[in-house]
Order: C-alpha cells, then sequence, then structure tokens
C-alpha cells in the first residue's frame, strides 16, 4: 500500500527524497499520511484538488482489491 | 512524435547553438549536440570565413516514461499487464491488455481517468516536447461513447415528447462535450452544462416550437 503510493508521489514531485509517508493503523481504516517538501505540494494537491482525487482514486481502486479501508492525507 | 533535428550555422559554435536553442525553447542539458563544422576566422580579413555549424537533436522520451511509470505502478498493484503504444502526433495513445480490466477502469471510468491524468503529468514534466496521453483498455473509451450518444439520444426523446427538461448525472468535461455534439443536430432540443466540476451537468432543454 505504501510502496504504491510512494512510488507514485515521487513520480510527481521535484524532490523525492523529502516524500515521506507514514502509516497510521486504526481499527477500520488504514490511513497513509504524506508528507512533501513545501515547494511540491501544488504538485500533489493540483488545481481544486485535482491530482490529489486521481492519487485517492488509483489508491481507492488497489485497496479494494487488497480487501482493505485506505485514507490518503496530505499532510502540510 | 518522434525526436526533433535542427541543424543551424553561424559564425561560431557558440552562436548556432545558442541561435538552435532558443528556437526550440529549450536548455543545453535537454539536448545532443553535435559540432558538424567548427568554422574559422578569415584570417586578417583574407579568405573567407567559413560559418561553423551544428546539428541539435532533442530527444522524445515520452514513451520511455509512460512505459516506466505505468509498468513500475501496475507491479505495485499486483495486475499482470502488457502496454501497447500507438502515436498520432503529439497523442501518444497507451492500450493496457490485461485480464484486470476492470480493475483499472473502475466506476464509469474513474479509474482509468486517474490513471491517464497522472500519467500525462508525469510524460510532460519530465519530457521535453509536450504530449498528450490517452489510456484506454478492452476499447473502453470508443464503448462509452458509444453508449452516452445513445443516452443522448434516447433522453432527448424523452424531452421532445414531454417538454419537460432534463438533467443528466455528473459527467467529466470529455463526456459532456459527447452528449453536446449528439444532439447539436438535434433541432428541437438544446443542451447546456449546470453546477461546478466535479458535479457539473449537462441539462437537455426543449425548444418550443
Amino acid at each position: 500500500m505504501k510502496e504504491l503510493l510512494e512510488m507514485i508521489i515521487k513520480a510527481l514531485v521535484d524532490n523525492p527524497d523529502e516524500v515521506n509517508i507514514s502509516v497510521v493503523e486504526e481499527e477500520l481504516n488504514t490511513i497513509l499520511e504524506v508528507r512533501v517538501a513545501d515547494e511540491d505540494m501544488g504538485r500533489i494537491i493540483g488545481k481544486r484538488g485535482k491530482i490529489a482525487k486521481a492519487i485517492r482514486s488509483l489508491m481507492k481502486a488497489y485497496a479494494i482489491k487488497e480487501n482493505k479501508r485506505i485514507l490518503v492525507e496530505i499532510v502540510d | 512524435m518522434a525526436n526533433i533535428v535542427l541543424e543551424k550555422s553561424a559564425n561560431t559554435v557558440e552562436e548556432a547553438i545558442e541561435l538552435a536553442l532558443k528556437e526550440l525553447d529549450v536548455t543545453e542539458d535537454q539536448v545532443e549536440i553535435e559540432i558538424l563544422e567548427e568554422g574559422s576566422k578569415s584570417f586578417l580579413g583574407l579568405g573567407k570565413q567559413k560559418e561553423a555549424k551544428v546539428r541539435i537533436i532533442l530527444y522524445d522520451y515520452a514513451i520511455e516514461i509512460a512505459r516506466d511509470f505505468l509498468g513500475e505502478l501496475f507491479e505495485k498493484m499486483g495486475i499482470d499487464t502488457e502496454l501497447e503504444f500507438t502515436e498520432e502526433d503529439e497523442l501518444l495513445k497507451i492500450n493496457v491488455v490485461t485480464k484486470s480490466s476492470g480493475m483499472i477502469i473502475g466506476r464509469r471510468g474513474e479509474t482509468l481517468d486517474s490513471l491517464q491524468f497522472l500519467t500525462g503529468l508525469v510524460v510532460n514534466r519530465n519530457n521535453t516536447t509536450y504530449r498528450k496521453i490517452i489510456i484506454d483498455t478492452e476499447n473502453y473509451r470508443k464503448k462509452r461513447e458509444e453508449t452516452l450518444e445513445e443516452l443522448a439520444n434516447r433522453i432527448a426523446a424523452k424531452v421532445e415528447k414531454s417538454g419537460r427538461n432534463k438533467t443528466l448525472e455528473p459527467m467529466n468535461p470529455y463526456e459532456r462535450r459527447i452528449i453536446h455534439s449528439t444532439l447539436q443536430k438535434n433541432k428541437n432540443v438544446e443542451t447546456f452544462s449546470v453546477g461546478e466540476e466535479p458535479n457539473r451537468k449537462v441539462v437537455i432543454k426543449s425548444i418550443a416550437r
């Protein structure tokens, strides 16, 4: 789960070394907290959150396949 | 689209390179440079000056970038895929051959659209020339287009009969365009969109005769 998200985020940002994803397991959900360099925020959120939405939709497709519930949170 | 090759002549090699880079609107690290003629200054104004000539090659890596990105993505998702690429001008079409097409299409193509959008970002971030990316699988795009055309005609017939407007479910710009263009020739109805993305919807309106 984390590897897939990390790979997508790293392909989008200018500073892949500063991509950090932490996994928080809750009872029902797995929360993936994404941290990137300040200047890369726009690259993973996009106009009206369009990029973030696309990332979440891909992660959702994967989660369904793995029978999991995940939430992708972008932390600033 | 393929690689772009440009040859330029000027008084010096440096000038020729600068001219070529300016014309292609790129920087030196994005291209390969071959010096064809060194050029020489005339000595004390005697003899003829020889111009310097360079060849600049701008490589198009769109397919490689897309293949790397999608290849790794599908591998991490645990789906077996084969990728087929076709090019028409700036358009790069990627057909995903897989047994898991349902999974990569998603509800009303949402997953496929996300894949296409992100691949476009990644390709155009790392490539020197702009490429429009279309991702398809199992001919989904064509089938969806036909479904939308049928829907448009069916709802338009209802609107004509009842005289009451009908609002369709939310669609993306590409899908809305299909509805608009399908009903453009229909003189009994008109279409327009209402609401904000991503909940923008097409309204089919009856034109009173």
